[in-house]
């Protein structure tokens, strides 16, 4: 008997006798005795709980996370407050242990979220379908180009913005491939897609047009301009969205826009180094029947009563197999869960307020670090709740010293973007006080000026570093 | 043997319970003008109009309208809706295919530590060694199970594992100027598999079903040529059959120089006996929601990390984790490596479902190889002792094995007889057993089963649930002998009783309407 069974010496002999084989071992000779290991695997034995919970405490304490430092990461996932109630209500065992409601009769608390989630991110994106969740943001991308190149039988081309989130254009360049598409990008200017390079990029041969509000360097698209120029040209128009700021920002569906995704971390999920988080899927009442994943709909019983089901399962890879719309079966749906407690939570208020926060502070934010000798503004867009400046000394060595204060300063530009190799991405969610935005603000001072000292090498013991942020902290 | 008695449910749903008088209401319906849960904080900093910082007409003019309401409420709200699900931490869950094992609630506690759950996926790697080491030491355990060399943890579930798959194998073929069209699936193989296929952009040939279960082999051959790109196969497949010829039918695709893919969705059967690696395959999903304890939560979230063989290693996803031996007896060192110029690039964002490896990560470490073994060899136990116990009673002749060969950790039986016999179809009986207090099994799958019942019990079903379970069974039989109108109205008990599927899809409604 081992971790979580429960049959013993005495159960195993009746159970065998029952079956009628004389050895659990018997049970396994339908394996080809060639193919059988023949040997224990070589894995560490198993520990007691507590062991368990010790190493993984140990190789928590290994990182650095948004707990023990002010963070300015975001690049696509952010720092927000996650409210008690979403653990709470997510670790109860009636929404943590069942699976995909495939019997509607006994799974009608999960069908009604996706029926409630459904309808929250209906309201966000002000696009009139949803689905009940993708795996996350970048896969919903390319997910939107399966619908978009089934929707225009025989255009070939995918045209992204380079404001689109670097992982969403590599996710869109893998998926192609399979979808026998090619993927055009078009570039910036001032901060924002290039409307004139994106007509310049259209032609009969487009399915569609990828863009992000806000885009990947913080910039507030003109979503309406940019849908209006892929309908022009016969091809749809896929924005990624962000949630929190849907609040304040014009929603997808009232520019134009024929399918809005993103990435749903945002909305009440942890940071979880990346995972799991949700996508979210909204498009126009016309693309219902091509829209990937599951849906919930409205139904009643037997005896008239209100009730929830999977609707449109012919879509589905269970059924439609090789013709399915998408091949997703397992999805994310207590992410998405604690996504609607979220909206729930926040509110209809509480959605704009979050929104106001996040531009005021960001106006804030890119005011205050562009008074920084040695900071400069990267682009001069209008930002809702992230900002790209350029650093007059090595990034990475500025963002190391900048760390050595208790800081993350942001998302180092260079790998993405190499013509901004002096590009920093700094991030605002509600839990960055402005008193937080100063320390930033001074700390990149220093380290800048630090940097930029001729004869003074980036320290790299830790004695060191140690000696540093005490001296810093004073 | 000792049978616990079980009190017949009612058979007719004449009282409504409280749970059925109580309408079903929505967040959006509990809203009232006014009431708030959340505060945002005072922005702190000087507050213009938002039109001064960003243009009015890229500013919205009506907020969306999401739900006002209470903490109390929606903490209320969804505590109700909780009851009207089943779940496995009530009672058994035998869903075939879908591995419904306890969740260790350790898992969880380990899973929400600050460090990992508040952990920055763009964290300079050098800041996030643990996340790193254990995905690190997670690939190396996933690699020893498999039988593979090389892992990636970036897939998110197993349908996002079969893609990257497929796409391993168009990179791998497209690197050797070879250009294949066809892809072979079984007639018994998941829907995700030729929906992934048709993804891929390939073409679905379907390979078909012996007399004994396993794939035909004399099919497999007329079917296998120059054009073949790959093989899908699950083995156990997904009628909890061993296929005994799987070296064969490795070496064939292999002969003609396809790859060969291994749907891990039943790996659960065969831990620490035998490894997919060692069949012959190429590539391996896990997932790591059926055979490595991830509570399912309603429909995910999971992952599907991969593992393949040398020749397919230098393509998989992008950034790979390497691990660097520290001098001098230091720790060794942990990076992201994003230069790997034949990688089919990235499937998502950042480094995958870290928060599901965590959980996965504790249970192999609580089990360790012994115990994953145990595992499966418990998991098959009790499948075969559930499938004795129940020929045993009426369900030997009403509900017989689909094809009658010892079956590894799930079993598929067949309706037909109980629906030309008794007039009850698998529907109905699985509506039924709802009001016996378990979740049924899989229904209508395999597709080639008429009136399929897949069940999968696990190992962590104690022998008396498995008891409970095949009385259950023989009771609603008998019930169906005595008045199969019974069965066709089930269930009673339940949150709502049976509902029109059908309509949902006619005129769907899919989301709330609002009363601005």
């Amino acid at each position: 008997m081992s971790r979580y069974t429960s049959a013993t010496d005495a159960d195993v002999r009746e159970m065998l006798a029952t079956i009628g084989v004389a050895s659990i071992e018997e049970l396994f000779e339908v394996i080809p005795e060639g193919l059988r290991l023949g040997r224990a695997l070589d894995l560490p034995p198993g520990q007691a709980e507590q062991a368990v919970y010790a190493e993984l405490r140990d190789l928590a304490a290994r990182n650095v996370s948004a707990e023990d430092e002010i963070s300015f990461l975001g690049a696509g996932m952010y720092d927000h407050y996650v409210p008690a109630i979403v653990d709470a209500i997510t670790q109860r065992s009636e929404f943590l242990t069942p699976y995909t409601p495939y019997q509607p009769e006994v799974s009608q608390g999960g069908l009604q979220v996706m029926f409630e989630f459904q309808t929250a991110i209906s309201e966000l994106t002000g696009l009139p379908v949803a689905n009940a969740s993708l795996y996350e943001g970048p896969s919903s991308v390319a997910s939107a180009a399966y619908l978009a190149l089934g929707v225009a039988k025989g255009r070939r081309k995918l045209v992204a913005s380079r404001g689109l989130h670097p992982h969403s254009r590599a996710t869109l360049e893998t998926y192609a491939r399979g979808f026998g598409a090619e993927v055009v990008e078009v570039g910036l200017a001032g901060g924002v897609t290039d409307a004139g390079a994106v007509v310049g990029a259209l032609d009969d041969e487009v399915a569609a047009v990828f863009v992000q509000n806000p885009n990947f360097l913080g910039a507030v698209e003109d979503l309406e301009a940019l849908a209006s120029a892929a309908h022009e040209a016969g091809a749809l128009c896929v924005a990624s969205v962000d949630a929190p700021t849907l609040g304040v920002l014009r929603p997808p569906g009232e520019c134009g826009v024929d399918v809005a995704v993103g990435e749903g971390q945002p909305l009440g999920n942890r940071l979880d180094f990346g995972g799991p988080s949700f996508g979210f899927f909204a498009a126009t009442e016309e693309h219902l029947r091509r829209m990937p994943g599951r849906i919930a709909g409205e139904t009643t019983d037997a005896d008239g009563r209100r009730g929830f089901v999977l609707a449109l399962q012919t879509r589905e890879q269970h059924i439609r197999r090789e013709r399915a719309t998408h091949n997703i079966c397992t999805s994310q749906a207590l992410n998405a869960l604690a996504g609607t407690i979220y909206l729930a939570w926040l509110g209809r208020r509480g959605i704009v307020e979050l929104g106001e926060l996040l531009v005021r502070r960001t106006a804030y934010a890119r005011e205050r670090l562009a008074g920084v000798e040695g900071v400069e503004l990267l682009h001069d867009a209008p930002v809702a709740r992230e900002f790209a400046v350029r650093l007059d000394a090595p990034v990475r060595e500025v963002v190391d010293r900048v760390s050595e204060e208790g800081i993350a300063a942001g998302y180092p530009l260079a790998r993405d973007y190499p013509e901004y190799e002096d590009g920093l991405l700094v991030a605002i969610t509600e839990r960055r006080s402005r008193e937080d935005i100063d320390r930033l603000a001074d700390a990149l001072a220093r380290a800048i000026a630090a940097a930029s000292a001729p004869g003074d090498e980036l320290f790299s013991d830790s004695e060191n570093k140690a000696s540093r942020t005490a001296e810093a902290t004073r | 043997m000792t049978t616990r008695p079980t009190p017949s449910p009612p058979t007719n749903a004449d009282t409504p319970t409280a749970q059925q008088r109580e309408a079903a209401t929505t967040i959006f319906e509990r809203s009232v003008e006014g009431r708030r849960a959340g505060t945002v904080p005072p922005a702190g900093v000087p507050e213009p109009p938002l039109a001064e910082l960003i243009p009015a007409e890229l500013l919205r003019a009506e907020g969306p309208a999401l739900p006002e309401v209470s903490e109390p409420e929606i903490v209320r709200h969804y505590n109700r809706l909780s009851r009207r699900n089943f779940d496995l931490d009530t009672g058994p869950y035998p869903l075939g295919s879908c591995t419904m094992k306890h969740n260790p609630r350790l898992n969880e506690k380990v899973a929400a530590l600050p460090g990992h759950a508040r952990l920055h996926p763009a964290q300079d790697p050098k800041r996030a060694q643990g996340a790193l080491e254990l995905m690190w030491r997670l690939e190396r355990a996933l690699s020893e199970i498999c039988g593979l060399p090389h892992v990636s943890l970036q897939p998110s579930a197993g349908s996002h594992g079969e893609l990257a798959g497929l796409l391993l194998t168009r990179a791998y073929h497209a690197d050797r100027g070879d250009e294949r069209t066809k892809v072979l699936t079984p007639d018994t193989a998941h829907g995700t598999n030729p929906a992934t296929v048709t993804m891929a952009g390939y073409e679905v040939v379907k390979v078909a079903t012996d007399e004994r279960g396993g794939v035909d082999v004399d099919d497999l051959r007329s079917k296998t040529d120059e054009s073949v790109a790959c093989l899908m196969l699950t083995n156990p497949n997904t009628l909890g059959l061993f296929d005994p010829n799987v070296a064969e039918i490795t070496s064939t695709v292999r002969a003609a120089g396809g790859t060969l893919y291994y749907d891990g969705a039943n790996l659960q059967a065969i831990m620490g006996y035998s490894r997919p690696g060692d069949m012959g395959f190429d590539i391996v999903h896990v997932n790591l929601h059926k055979s490595f304890s991830q509570p399912h939560g309603g429909g995910g979230p999971g992952a599907g990390p991969i593992a393949v063989s040398e020749r397919i290693a230098p393509f998989l996803p992008r950034p790979r984790i390497v691990r660097a031996e520290g001098s001098n007896g230091a720790r060794p060192r942990f990076e992201l490596d994003h230069d790997q110029p034949k990688s089919i690039g990235r499937l998502r964002g950042f480094q995958g479902n870290f928060g599901v490896f965590v959980r996965s990560y504790a249970y192999i470490a609580s089990l360790g190889g012994d115990g994953l073994r145990d595992a499966s060899e418990t998991a098959v136990l009790n499948s075969n002792y559930l499938l004795a116990r129940m020929r045993s009673g009426r369900a030997g002749e009403r509900l017989p094995l689909a094809f009658d060969r010892r079956p590894l950790h799930e079993f598929v039986l067949s309706g037909a007889p109980a629906k030309r016999e008794l007039g009850v179809r698998t529907l109905d009986i699985a509506k039924r057993l709802l009001d016996y207090g378990f979740h049924p099994p899989t229904i209508y799958f395999p597709l080639l089963v008429d009136e399929a019942l897949m069940v999968e019990p696990t190992e962590t079903e104690t022998r008396e649930s498995l008891d409970d379970l095949a009385a259950a069974f023989d009771e609603i039989l008998a019930e169906a002998e005595r008045d199969p109108q019974i069965l066709r109205d089930a269930p009673y008990t339940t949150p709502v009783r049976r509902l029109d599927e059908a309509a949902a899809s006619r005129r769907p409604v899919i989301r709330q309407p609002l009363d601005r």
